[in-house]
């Protein structure tokens, strides 16, 4: 075991592409951690998803053994921590596992808003903070001035900040040295009784569930028997060890350390992060502060395209819930899309994430509705009722008033594009709550309902800003507001898949936008077809879809029969990716296409 | 009981791979080459005439038809001697029709006469466009002018005469397809194929399309009102279609096509001809090798035919259904449900009969004038289920 004075516990904390794993993997190779022959790119990435887009999901450690200039061997425990905005509770509980930051800026492009973000978990969290300026091989670096950029926005000194190149190698041993001399060893009683913080955990098909643990006081030994503080549950603990990157077993795990435990846990459910493991016998009965359980923010619907796919998509969405704790699903009845689930997620991301994962791991073609936020509907009879689902609208009579989720969202954009950004914000029904400047970057900090964020807002600001504002987001609390539902009517059917929450102001807007984009979205039919939006029983929009005027083919002899036969069939199949409400063919597409807005 | 191609008739199609120039729209299997040994070519369509007579024996023969690439292009000598070798393999019928296609060049039309006497009863000529601009537009070799006198030379040596145009061409009006098919019903004509341009994949003009480099297209709206005009000024003129792209004065329809459009069966010889043949109460598909090189080294070694394919019960039903609805008469649906195993579905029938797109009549099925311009998306619909 090593002692808490030669341990280093640090999270790097960095905006989406400034390099964060590029250090990552540098840090790992430099210090022979892992064999060159063996290193790949961002090591600490595992899945297919997370490899591809770049991002990180599930927390990752790496221990690394490290001989300092004084000698001395260190222990340093890199802990990866997901740096996506929808996983805000599993940062801060990571960064309360570590008791410093490396605090990574591209030194071409500045300070960004998930910087703010995760390096306020890290301040949250009394990090002591090693600013490092990465990328300044690249002749658009510009160190000093994101240095003093550094000091103005976030308020820590940077006038030694590391200068790094991960890719080229630069920087890196000072890095390494300044993890040892900078950061604080963490501090914890051997002799106390057990008190670790399970900071996540994960699904293998061969050990079942993972558990990363730090341990705060005590030591965990294998064969111990271990209770889970928020339900009590008693687990026997079959292996202890650290990665390195991989898997790496060893006898116990003391004050100050990183590891992993498993314990033959089936369900990544009954492993809540935040949590604190203590030993069943002669434990602790105090918590760790700050534990929560996950709650999912954003919802929709998931139907399988096929509907004979439901039972293989039940199969698929109850595979990934055992390994993801935060998102919940139920089933759900549409009228328009048969069987399907509706799910909850804590953000889009997580959202995209799991449906990638279904339809690429799983191979189902699902139809995913519009999303949808919580909202919550206080009755006349003064109970209150939580909608998740616009379909579930209760009678407008019976309805005192509803409130919507709001959050504060933080821009940083180059004041060029100010003014678009602006205008977004104000569209959304935003309320400025603060403009600042940081050199020629703008800081707007809006007040913006939920609803109208989860669905294009990021996908728009990237648009307006062409790609140069960072977003980031908390929820602040609910607030009440003149909300309608407004359905969609499809050759006088309405499709309930299709039904939306808007602020009444907006109806008429939303609900032209709608139609119009339905309009373009839905194939042309033998018969004309009236698309409409409305709000009770009040038509606020309307198109009309016009029949189709000629589609024959002009030759078709004895050598055109097979390719003809051939194409039918192939728009038979094709006809798989639509649904069909009642004589009408809608395009799976449609239910999210439908939902996007240019403006 | 009788298989199901006699419902539709036997035919023979030769394919000639050749033309002078390849035109932009064309996805036809067609090749120009700078020599065509023609002796050889022969040879080898004899060699294969007698690997398909022995696999059809005893059955009465009703049509052949030249097609290609450009089979004037056949020495007159060629064609006869494959004439009457076909005689001499199958019984034929008292009113066998032996079509060739022809370009309407003068030196074409110098040979007209001696493909009547090798046996030729019908010429089918790729006109395309009465009007020099858009026929250099088209890719073709030949001007107004010597279309319409290679016409009066078909006329004479030929008691049938078909020709081609291809109509919603680029910057075409509407009042300009009028004109120029005014025109051409002027002409003693007693069928014509009328389509409208098709871009294909694979072509100049599909390559151009894809680059946004082929405009003056006409947009959907405008290629409706163009057919309805077509068939309204037809209809008018003794020339109602009797296909979807066919138009001919009555007892003129091309009995090759027709048996097409009936499901009937027909070999197929040539470099990628494609054929239907009944053989022990199942019907195959065949398929004959595309390049003309590999085409003669196989029929050398034995046969040019790739793997013939086994039709399902449902290919038969989708192909009966496609071919048979393109005719103006219809089809029976009795033959439709015998092919299939089971009827027509009746919900798709009946919302197509409510939205005016078929009429049915016991067990004929029709397709309405207003069901014709959206032919596709009818097929498309009985066969959804």
């Amino acid at each position: 075991m090593t002692p808490l004075s030669h341990i280093r516990n640090f999270s790097i904390v960095a905006h989406i592409d400034h390099g964060k794993s590029t250090l990552a993997d540098r840090l790992i190779q430099s210090t022979n951690t892992v064999a060159d022959r063996d290193m790949k790119e961002q090591m600490l990435d595992s899945m297919d998803i997370e490899r591809e887009r770049g991002i990180t999901i599930k927390a990752q450690t790496v221990r690394i053994n490290y001989v300092a200039k004084n000698g001395e061997e260190y222990v340093l425990n890199l802990i990866d921590t997901p740096g996506h905005v929808d996983f805000a509770y599993e940062v801060s509980r990571s960064m309360r596992a570590v008791e410093g930051s490396l605090l990574v800026v591209d030194s071409t492009q500045g300070v960004e808003a998930q910087t703010l973000a995760n390096v306020y978990h890290a301040i949250e969290a009394d990090h002591d903070i090693v600013p490092v300026l990465n990328k300044i091989d690249l002749p658009a670096a510009d160190c000093d001035r994101v240095a003093e950029q550094i000091e103005d926005v976030i308020g820590i000194d940077a006038s030694d900040a590391i200068r790094v190149s991960a890719k080229t190698g630069i920087g890196i041993a000072e890095t390494l040295e300044a993890i040892v001399q900078k950061l604080p060893a963490p501090k914890g009683e051997r002799d106390a009784p057990l008190k670790a913080m399970l900071v996540d955990s994960w699904y293998d098909s061969y050990l079942g569930v993972i558990v990363l643990v730090r341990i705060m006081d005590g030591v965990l030994k294998k064969g111990d028997r271990i209770r889970m503080l928020s339900n009590g549950t008693v687990h026997h603990v079959d292996r202890i060890g650290v990665f390195r990157p991989q898997m790496t077993v060893i006898d116990e795990l003391g004050p100050g350390e990183l590891g992993f435990l498993t314990a033959s846990i089936k369900q990544v459910r009954d492993t809540r992060v935040g949590d604190t493991i203590t030993h069943e016998k002669k434990g602790t009965d105090v918590a760790l502060p700050g534990f929560k359980p996950a709650q999912p923010v954003v919802f929709c619907g998931l139907f399988p395209v096929d509907s004979a796919e439901f039972e293989d998509l039940r199969d698929a969405i109850e595979k990934l819930a055992l390994n993801d704790a935060s998102f919940s699903f139920e089933m759900e009845t549409s009228a328009a899309l048969g069987f399907g689930f509706r799910c909850g997620f804590l953000g889009l991301l997580h959202l995209e994430v799991i449906r990638d994962r279904i339809e690429r791991e799983y191979d189902i073609d699902l139809i995913t509705t519009a999303p949808s936020v919580i909202y919550d509907i206080h009755m006349r009879d003064g109970s209150v009722m939580q909608l998740h689902n616009p379909a579930d609208m209760p009678d407008l009579t019976l309805v005192d008033h509803l409130e919507e989720p709001r959050i504060k969202a933080t821009i940083l954009v180059p004041d060029d594009f100010l003014g678009d950004v602006l205008k977004l914000c104000q569209d959304r029904r935003g309320i400025q709550q603060d403009l600042t400047y940081a050199g020629s970057r703008a800081m707007v900090v809006y007040d913006l309902p939920l609803n109208e964020v989860v669905f294009d807002f990021y996908d728009r600001l990237k648009s307006v800003t062409k790609g140069y504002a960072s977003f980031d987001y908390q929820m602040i609390g609910y607030r009440q507001d003149a909300l309608v539902k407004m359905s969609i009517l499809v050759n006088d059917e309405p499709v309930d898949a299709l039904s939306t929450m808007v602020h009444r102001d907006r109806a008429e807007t939303r609900g032209r936008a709608m139609v119009e984009k339905l309009k373009d979205l839905i194939p042309r039919h033998m018969f004309k077809i009236p698309i409409q939006a409305a709000i009770g029983g009040k038509v606020i929009a309307r198109e009309t879809l016009s029949a189709m005027r000629k589609d024959v083919t002009a030759k078709c002899y004895g050598g055109d029969a097979t390719r003809k036969r051939k194409l039918l069939d192939k728009q038979k199949a094709g006809k798989k990716k639509m649904r069909q409400f009642g004589k009408v063919d809608i395009p799976q597409e449609a239910f999210i296409s439908a939902l996007k807005m240019d403006g | 009981m009788p298989d199901d191609w006699q419902n539709g008739g036997f035919g023979l199609y030769i394919h000639w791979p050749f033309c002078a120039a390849k035109c932009p729209y064309c996805d036809f299997n067609s090749h120009v080459s700078a020599h065509i040994d023609q002796a050889a070519w022969k040879a080898a369509y004899l060699k294969e005439l007698a690997r398909v007579a022995a696999l059809t024996p005893g059955r009465v023969l009703g049509s052949v038809f030249f097609g290609g690439g450009t089979p004037s292009l056949m020495d007159p000598d060629t064609v006869a001697e494959i004439i009457h070798a076909v005689r001499g393999y199958w019984a034929t019928a008292n009113d066998l029709e032996i079509t060739l296609e022809a370009n309407p060049g003068s030196v074409e039309a110098g040979r007209f006469a001696a493909y009547r006497a090798g046996g030729v009863t019908r010429i089918s000529m790729g006109i395309q466009a009465l009007n020099d601009t858009d026929l250099r537009r088209l890719g073709r070799l030949h001007n107004t002018r010597e279309a319409l006198a290679a016409f009066e030379i078909a006329r004479k040596e030929f008691d049938r005469v078909s020709f081609d145009l291809i109509y919603a061409r680029q910057d075409q009006t509407l009042t300009a397809w009028r004109d120029e098919l005014t025109q051409a019903l002027s002409l003693a004509v007693d069928h014509l194929s009328l389509y409208q341009l098709t871009i294909e994949q694979g072509t100049a003009f599909g390559d151009r399309y894809s680059a946004g480099k082929l405009r003056g297209l006409p947009d959907e709206d405008l290629g409706a009102d163009m057919f309805a005009l077509t068939q309204d000024i037809c209809g008018a003129n003794g020339m109602p279609a009797y296909e979807v792209s066919n138009h001919a004065r009555d007892g003129a329809w091309s009995k090759h096509n027709v048996m097409y459009w009936r499901y009937g069966d027909y070999l197929g010889i040539g470099p990628g001809a494609h054929g239907r043949i009944t053989l022990n109460g199942r019907r195959f598909a065949t398929e004959c090798p595309r390049a003309p090189g590999q085409w003669l080294r196989m029929v050398d070694n034995g046969g040019a035919e790739l793997a013939p394919q086994a039709l399902s019960k449902s290919d038969q039903a989708s192909e009966f259904l496609l071919m048979g609805l393109r005719m103006r008469d219809g089809i029976d649906m009795t033959r439709y449900a015998a092919l299939s195993g089971k009827p027509l579905a009746q919900d798709a029938l009946q919302d197509l009969i409510g939205l005016g797109m078929l009429r049915q009549e016991k067990s004929h099925l029709v397709v309405t004038d207003q069901g014709f311009v959206v032919l596709n998306a009818v097929i498309a619909k009985l066969l959804e289920a």
